[in-house]
């Protein structure tokens, strides 16, 4: 298949379906690169519709403490993009989920714009999501990803203007990628109250899907998000459960068993309806 | 030259805007504002009163007779930014930003630190100008660095120690960055390098070049005519673009940027940004930076705490590959005789970021004849060092 239709096709079965897609982010090489590829199975198996994978920088700007031991945890294990890349590899001959690559842009620069994207498309990654390169730097990866058939995942974020976000929006691909509050990633125990607002405001300016993350880290919170956006991220609340299994057999059981109720509560949140789910925010 | 950056920030490949969409919207405002404060005549009168009553400028241009007999080869001057206010040439961008602050209304403004001399000029900007400030600095750099943050304290900032990473200037940067993502709205970030995303680099670059604009001033008084070679110490290095800067125009003017050698640049220890670094992204912007084989960000050792930072700022990057700079690298010895030297035959007790500069000037003076003129950016005072510099003697200081 190629590979941005992965993610196309797969927001199509899930509006049909009138589901809001799950996609989990977990750390590349936390606490290893194969625990990794088994997680991304289970997440599969449990509820997750996409998986964005995080690649380990060792200066994470925009990363809360969770994922910033996530990530250098991934670091000590070794998960190299080189090494991430063939992980993916081998994982593609087991699943078709779309797989985003999410960090920061050093580790690609330096690995060479033009190589990454050809090696990625190759090993069956169907979107870039750098965190700290805005459209505005954007050029000399956009190229190159496209050509290789790969979404750039932009993001916005409460502080963007609805004109910017309209010229971002116009030139993303895949889905956009809402940060939820103005702040680094971690789990936050309430979500803005205006989050739906902001939401309803981009629904304006683009038909692209809307997924929103960033302290999402409960069923909870998943299913209230789910009744309005088109994807729930979850990232560091997920962190933490590896943090806390670790290596141990009970790692798989752990994360799904999240993932799988924040499924649930999505679907139901869109079962009862906008009315019901109107009622249950307050 | 002197027209970059371009209108996106870029020095030729270097510099930009690299950060997260969150803080895209805050730089454009930034940059809008400080736009509007260059062409505003009473940001000028102010920003001019205050350099003169509050900072004390005009700095001397010292001559170092002593040491220029004792050398025996070109004319050595001082520019002497460490009788600046709080000790060092930090305050010219700290008293610029904190009055583009208050213009763009911010109850807050926030800073990191390496050595701690930019925490202080900007805990004493808060002070003056009554807002709320938060200095993000290295745990390594809290330890070595104790007398500054009791500064900071005493000027009514919150010190915040960062322990992540290497727990020094680029945690405490990543720090700041992650504080100001979250606050973006009613906080000023105060960048004291010229280093970070666009328009950083420029705006502490404009706040410091009067250094090199007073330099070029006074050394034409004194001498008459141009100097052959200025020498300043780099990392962020906005001390060195500051007395480069106005020189920039005039090609006779050699222009040579000293780094942290560290323990010596064949091994880990130093942070030789220029010297052994490549090209990259980090906080902000694209410049050279110490990192491994896949882009991770290098761990980094100087003596001087305001030196030990793995990159470097974009315009340096530029001048570096124009060939309009040189950079050489000092190694923490080398920087502790320079210390000694400039105490012992002048009476001044030099930063130790700045006696680096001093090293290598006082290895080319020699080299050079007795007409030419060298001057030598003396970005801060020696008091903060003299834990470190006595430890490193093997003095024990009682407290």
């Amino acid at each position: 298949m190629k590979s941005a239709n992965r993610i196309a096709q797969k927001f199509a079965e899930l509006g049909a379906r009138n589901e809001a897609a799950l996609i989990p982010f977990i750390v590349a090489g936390d606490p290893d690169l194969d625990s990794t590829r088994r997680l991304v199975l289970e997440l599969e198996a449990r509820g997750a519709d996409l998986i964005e994978l995080g690649v380990p920088f060792s200066d994470p700007m925009a990363d809360g403490p969770a994922n910033q031991r996530a990530l250098a945890r991934g670091l000590g294990a070794g998960a190299s993009l080189a090494a991430i890349l063939s992980m993916v590899s081998e994982l593609r001959r087991e699943t078709q989920i779309p797989i985003v690559l999410f960090g920061y842009y050093n580790p690609v620069f330096h690995y060479g714009v033009e190589r990454l994207t050809a090696d990625a498309a190759k090993a069956g990654i169907d979107a870039l999501l750098v965190i700290d390169l805005p459209p505005e730097e954007a050029d000399e990866l956009k190229q190159p990803a496209r050509a290789n058939g790969l979404d750039l995942i932009l993001l916005l974020a409460p502080t963007t203007p609805i004109e910017r976000a309209r010229k971002i929006a116009r030139a993303a691909s895949g889905f956009i990628y809402y940060v939820s509050v103005a702040g680094v990633t971690g789990a936050r125990s309430s979500l803005p109250t205006d989050l739906r607002d902001h939401i309803a405001a981009l629904r304006s300016v683009t038909d692209i899907p809307l997924g929103v993350g960033f302290g999402i880290s409960t069923a909870e919170q998943a299913g209230e998000v789910a009744s309005f956006a088109d994807a729930v991220v979850v990232g560091s609340a997920i962190s933490l459960l590896i943090e806390k299994h670790g290596k141990t057999p009970g790692l798989a059981g752990a994360v799904g068993d999240l993932v799988a109720a924040m499924k649930t509560a999505m679907r139901a949140a869109r079962n009862r309806g906008p009315q019901q789910s109107e009622r249950s925010d307050g | 030259m002197q027209n970059q950056p371009d209108s996106r920030g870029h020095f030729g490949q270097f510099g930009g805007k690299y950060v997260a969409e969150t803080l895209m919207p805050a730089l454009f405002e930034l940059e809008k504002a400080y736009k509007e404060a260059r062409r505003d005549p009473a940001f000028k009168r102010e920003l001019a009163e205050r350099s003169r009553e509050y900072v004390g400028r005009p700095t001397p241009l010292y001559l170092c007779q002593n040491l220029t007999t004792r050398l025996n080869g070109a004319k050595i001057y001082l520019k002497r930014e460490d009788l600046c206010h709080t000790g060092a040439h930090k305050v010219n961008n700290t008293l610029g930003q904190a009055l583009l602050a208050v213009r763009m209304n911010k109850s807050r403004i926030t800073a990191e630190t390496g050595a701690g001399q930019h925490g202080v000029a900007t805990a004493t900007m808060a002070a003056l100008f009554q807002r709320q400030c938060e200095v993000f600095m290295g745990a390594v750099d809290v330890e070595r660095q104790s007398l500054n943050v009791f500064r900071m304290k005493l000027l009514g900032a919150k010190v915040t120690s960062v322990d992540s990473g290497s727990k020094s200037l680029k945690d405490a940067m990543n720090e700041a960055i992650r504080d100001w993502i979250a606050t973006v709205r009613d906080t000023y970030y105060l960048i004291g390098s010229a280093a970070g995303p666009h328009p950083y680099p420029m705006i502490v670059r404009d706040f410091q070049s009067v250094i090199g604009s007073e330099a070029r001033r006074q050394v034409l008084k004194k001498e008459g005519r141009l100097p052959d070679v200025i020498v300043a110490c780099v990392n962020g290095g906005s001390n060195a673009i500051g007395i480069f800067y106005p020189f920039l125009k005039d090609a006779g003017v050699r222009l040579v940027g000293v780094e942290a050698a560290g323990l010596g640049i064949s091994g880990p220890m130093h942070a030789a940004t220029m010297t052994l670094g490549d090209v990259g992204v980090l906080h902000g912007s694209k410049s050279y930076l110490l990192q491994d084989e896949l882009g991770q960000i290098r761990e980094t050792h100087s003596i001087a705490a305001g030196l030990d930072y793995p990159g470097v700022g974009p315009e340096h990057a530029y001048l570096k590959d124009s060939g309009r700079a040189d950079y050489h690298a000092v190694t923490d010895a080398a920087a502790l005789d320079a210390l000694k030297l400039l105490s012992e035959t002048e009476g001044i007790i030099p930063a130790l970021e700045s006696s680096h500069a001093l090293a290598h000037a006082f290895k080319l003076a020699p080299t050079l004849g007795k007409e030419q003129i060298m001057i030598v950016n003396l970005s801060g005072r020696g008091d903060k060092d003299m834990q470190s510099v006595a430890s490193a003697l093997g003095v024990e200081l009682k407290a």
